[in-house]
């Protein structure tokens, strides 16, 4: 592993940030840390960077415990949510920052910012002042900056945050691109589970300092570890049900599960595309309660009696109008017994 | 790296950097001050605490000790109310001739406190411009004083509060008009408390200055008004009574000491990360006749309140002698120097650089080590320690040098070092106080961006923070150079006969009858104003060409 943290612990005025977190990065992997705000991953960024102190646990590099070692000689790049350029120095300048550190003669800094502006898309752009670039071009710069040491581990603080859909979209693929190309080993902290899944090799849904859940994004989106990481993942159909055999007993009634699942009491995720509707009279009874357009499909919100509410997917064409009584029918392969 | 282990070293750090300013202010300000407080209260080897009370009960030094709070709140009260709006038109607004006026408002603040007592004797006095004019005098009364002390501290509330003011983020200001504040509510709930810190340490500048004013008071006080520091100078010199004026010291001393205490903890209060952006990006054109209006009334107070007395003082200078005076400063002088008295433009120079020197490298390495909010006791009280210095006796410090440093291994009677380190004392507070506000308010994680690329705390320090305060620094070095090249209180006492500094030579001058040596001590006076003002200029100037960098 070039990355390892045994039950690293932050506690903030006794209250735990980070709780015994054992993780581990291996070269050129990807890992994206995923968890709503406040969950200890901006923490667990600063502590492997040396910029947190550990209360306890350790952080290992290479093997090589790092406590005692300081952030500047860790070897690790960090590029910051807000970038933090340094406002007094141009494009060229926040970018040779880190090499200049190492010593890099200025013909090698001159060669190096020029290669890794062109490899961020800003060609010529090292004359510019970092107050004169929009809100997508500093993370570029940010990220040149970071690439530009050639540090042996890449950390990202929610590297795509403040940037528009549309153009965080199209970066995340390109950073994913990019670092598939150059073998960079990164851990990416990030909120949003679209940029975790398009980005890692191995999401790690964290909780309250905890870890929660480890896999890769299909894993993950598959199976959920229980119902925080489901409902984090933005599945609203989560109940806890009895599971025999292979039927589970819920609020919304029996309900069919896959073969082979853990039986007993336990969490049952309905994906919205298990969710069936057929028309009024057959299946569960509910009201439509809102529909929210998803540009290639319908989010339906159906209210059935005296149970939770319940999201379908269904088509533009088929989907019913606010008011509508529909009949719930479920699909087997869209459950997943959780837990 | 376990939390504690990285506490103690920070703290050792901090301690390193505190060591330097430690030992100077131990060996050139309390052992000299201590020095001379037991020469006053101390004989046969006993202490004679006794005397404090019986000079505490004498109802004129009472007198003396409420004129001198008096005084010192009303100016501080006054200087705030003329000088804030001039803050805010220099931070806010870019006009022509904005470099010129800036220059022209700090020129007061480094004119010998004696020069603009004289010169304010020259506008409202018997004899004076308004006196020609109306008929008005107002020497007889408290408002020359008060009025003298708006003219030296206009500058301290501009720069210390103006400075700030101009490097806030005006879209703070607008995020709460968004939030449906009025333009006074967003100024009073967003600029307001960021700027408060500023505001208090300008106040408490004004406030120790006017506390203890020396030279103002002597000339415009007459026999009416006298603070402490005036009363000390007259048992010290005049009346030779050293017991007195030791109490004396130590009264104000303690006085100086709650006020500095009640400052550091309003401050420490108050004080928070502040959103800084360029100052040339904030300021703009005003607009409408509201800002426009508001633009004229601060020019014109300072033409006023500032350039009036400068002007008359220019006047006297040239007198119905033309360039005499001028020209009688370049003779020597048998009687009241052994030297011509041109020469002290040379001494006061030499004597302000090294000063200032002295003055940043101790100043700022004490604002390094202080830049941390989250420091202990034992730092924040040598935040306190580090003004005390603008609240003693600068009289008692000087006469304190000559007595204490007189001998092995610290004989330092004979060398010219011993005037630059008594300004230096005065300048370091101005120092620490014009850097740390600043300092406190650059952004942990650039620091921290800085060292995830490779860069020692050291390195961080010096390509992040050094950068981004370097405006700071001139500003401080500046201010540092003006009180040093204005020091008269203590480089009085010690500033060798052959060698006398411009204020030391007004002085001189001013002591001996005759219009001769009345107009000389104006045309020195206005070369030192002159020396002072191109000095400013290219600070200025050193300043604009480098915030083409931010």
């Amino acid at each position: 592993m070039l990355l390892s943290l045994q039950a690293a612990t932050v506690r903030f005025g006794g209250r735990p940030v980070l709780d015994a977190v054992d993780l581990g990065v291996a070269e050129h992997e990807i890992v994206c840390v995923l968890g709503p705000s406040g969950s200890g991953k901006s923490t667990l960024l600063r502590a492997v960077a040396g910029l947190q102190p550990l209360d306890s646990g350790r952080v290992s590099l290479d093997g090589h415990d790092q406590s005692g070692v300081p952030a500047h000689k860790r070897g690790v790049g960090l590029m910051f949510q807000d970038h933090q350029l340094f406002p007094q120095r141009d494009v060229g300048g926040n970018v040779a920052f880190g090499l200049r550190m190492h010593g890099a003669s200025r013909g090698e800094q001159a060669d190096r910012v020029r290669e890794l502006l062109d490899l961020v898309g800003l060609p010529d752009a090292a004359g510019r002042a970092v107050a004169a670039l929009s809100g997508g071009e500093q993370q570029r710069v940010a990220l040149a900056r970071a690439l530009a040491p050639s540090p042996r581990l890449l950390m990202l603080d929610e590297p795509l945050g403040q940037l528009d859909r549309s153009l965080r979209e199209r970066l995340v693929v390109e950073l994913r691109e990019l670092f598939g190309r150059l073998g960079t080993t990164v851990l990416a902290v990030t909120h949003d589970q679209g940029e975790a899944f398009a980005l890692a090799d191995r999401v790690v849904v964290m909780r309250d300092g905890r870890i929660a859940q480890s896999g890769t994004p299909l894993e993950v989106w598959q199976r959920p570890a229980d119902a925080f990481v489901a409902r984090f993942l933005g599945f609203e159909n989560v109940v806890e049900a009895a599971v025999g055999d292979d039927v589970a007993v819920t609020p919304w009634g029996k309900l069919p599960v896959p073969e082979g699942a853990p039986q007993g009491p336990r969490t049952l995720l309905v994906r919205p595309a298990g969710v069936r509707l057929v028309p009024a009279g057959e299946g569960l009874r509910c009201t439509v309660a809102a529909r929210t357009f998803r540009g290639t499909h319908v989010t339906v919100h159906l209210q059935p009696e005296d149970a939770p509410r319940l999201e379908a997917a269904c088509a533009l064409r088929a989907a019913p109008e606010v008011g509508d009584e529909v009949g719930v029918e479920f699909d087997a392969a869209e459950i997943a017994v959780l837990g | 790296m376990t939390r504690t282990a990285a506490r103690r070293r920070g703290s050792a750090a901090r301690l390193g950097l505190m060591a330097v300013p430690v030992a100077f202010f131990a060996v050139f300000f309390a052992y000299p001050v201590t020095a001379i407080v037991a020469r006053g209260l101390k004989a046969d080897g006993a202490w004679h605490l006794g005397r404090i009370g019986d000079v505490l009960a004498q109802s004129d030094v009472r007198q003396v000790l409420w004129f001198t709070t008096w005084q010192a709140l009303v100016s501080t009260a006054l200087t705030l109310l003329i000088a804030l709006p001039g803050a805010y038109v220099f931070a806010r607004f870019d006009f022509p001739g904005k470099q010129v006026l800036r220059a022209v408002v700090t020129v007061p603040f480094v004119l010998p406190t004696v020069v603009v007592g004289t010169a304010f004797m020259a506008l409202v006095g018997r004899g004076g411009l308004l006196d020609e004019l109306w008929g008005l005098r107002l020497d007889t009364t408290v408002w020359a004083i008060l009025l003298a002390h708006v003219f030296f501290n206009y500058a301290v509330v501009v720069r210390t509060v103006g400075g700030l003011w101009s490097q806030l983020d005006p879209r703070q200001e607008e995020a709460a008009r968004m939030l449906g504040a009025s333009r006074f509510a967003a100024w009073r709930t967003v600029t307001l408390p960021a700027l408060a810190p500023a505001v208090a340490a300008a106040a408490l500048m004004v406030f120790l200055f006017t506390f203890t004013s020396f030279g103002v008071v002597q000339i415009l006080g007459g026999p009416t008004f006298s603070t402490l520091e005036v009363e000390i100078y007259r048992q010290t010199s005049e009346i030779f009574d050293l017991s007195t004026a030791a109490v004396l010291t130590m009264i104000q001393f303690v006085a100086v000491g709650a006020i500095l205490a009640l400052h550091a903890w309003t401050v420490r209060r108050r004080e928070t990360a502040l959103r800084l952006v360029d100052a040339s990006v904030t300021a703009r054109r005003p607009r409408g006749a509201g800002q426009w209006a508001l633009l004229g009334g601060v020019v014109a107070t300072v033409a006023v309140l500032i350039l009036l007395p400068l002007a008359v003082l220019v006047e006297r200078s040239f007198g119905a002698a033309g360039l005499g005076y001028y020209r009688e400063l370049t003779e020597d002088d048998g009687g009241v120097f052994l030297v011509a008295p041109i020469e002290a433009v040379g001494n006061s120079l030499q004597y302000a650089v090294a000063a200032t020197a002295i003055a940043v490298v101790i100043g700022g390495l004490a604002a390094v080590a202080l830049t941390r909010r989250d420091a202990g006791r034992l730092v924040r009280g040598f935040d306190a320690l580090l003004m005390l210095p603008l609240g003693v006796s600068a009289v008692t410090v000087g006469f304190g040098f000559l007595i204490a440093l007189d001998e092995p291994p610290l004989d330092l009677r004979a060398s010219w070092i011993l005037v630059p380190l008594a300004q230096a004392l005065v300048g370091v507070p101005f120092v620490v106080r014009t850097m740390l506000p600043v300092l406190r308010a650059v952004d942990v994680r650039l620091r921290e961006a800085a060292a995830v690329l490779g860069a020692s705390p050291w390195r961080a320090w010096r390509e992040v923070d050094l950068p981004l305060v370097r405006r700071a620094l001139l500003i401080a070095a500046g201010f540092a150079f003006a009180v040093s090249l204005g020091e008269f209180g203590a480089t009085v006492f010690i500033a060798r006969p052959e060698n006398p500094t411009l204020p030391v030579a007004v002085a001189r001058l001013l002591g001996r009858p005759g219009d001769l040596n009345y107009g000389q001590a104006m045309a020195l006076s206005t070369i030192l104003m002159i020396v002072c003002a191109v000095a400013l200029l290219v600070l200025e100037r050193l300043r604009t060409d480098r915030t083409g960098e931010f």
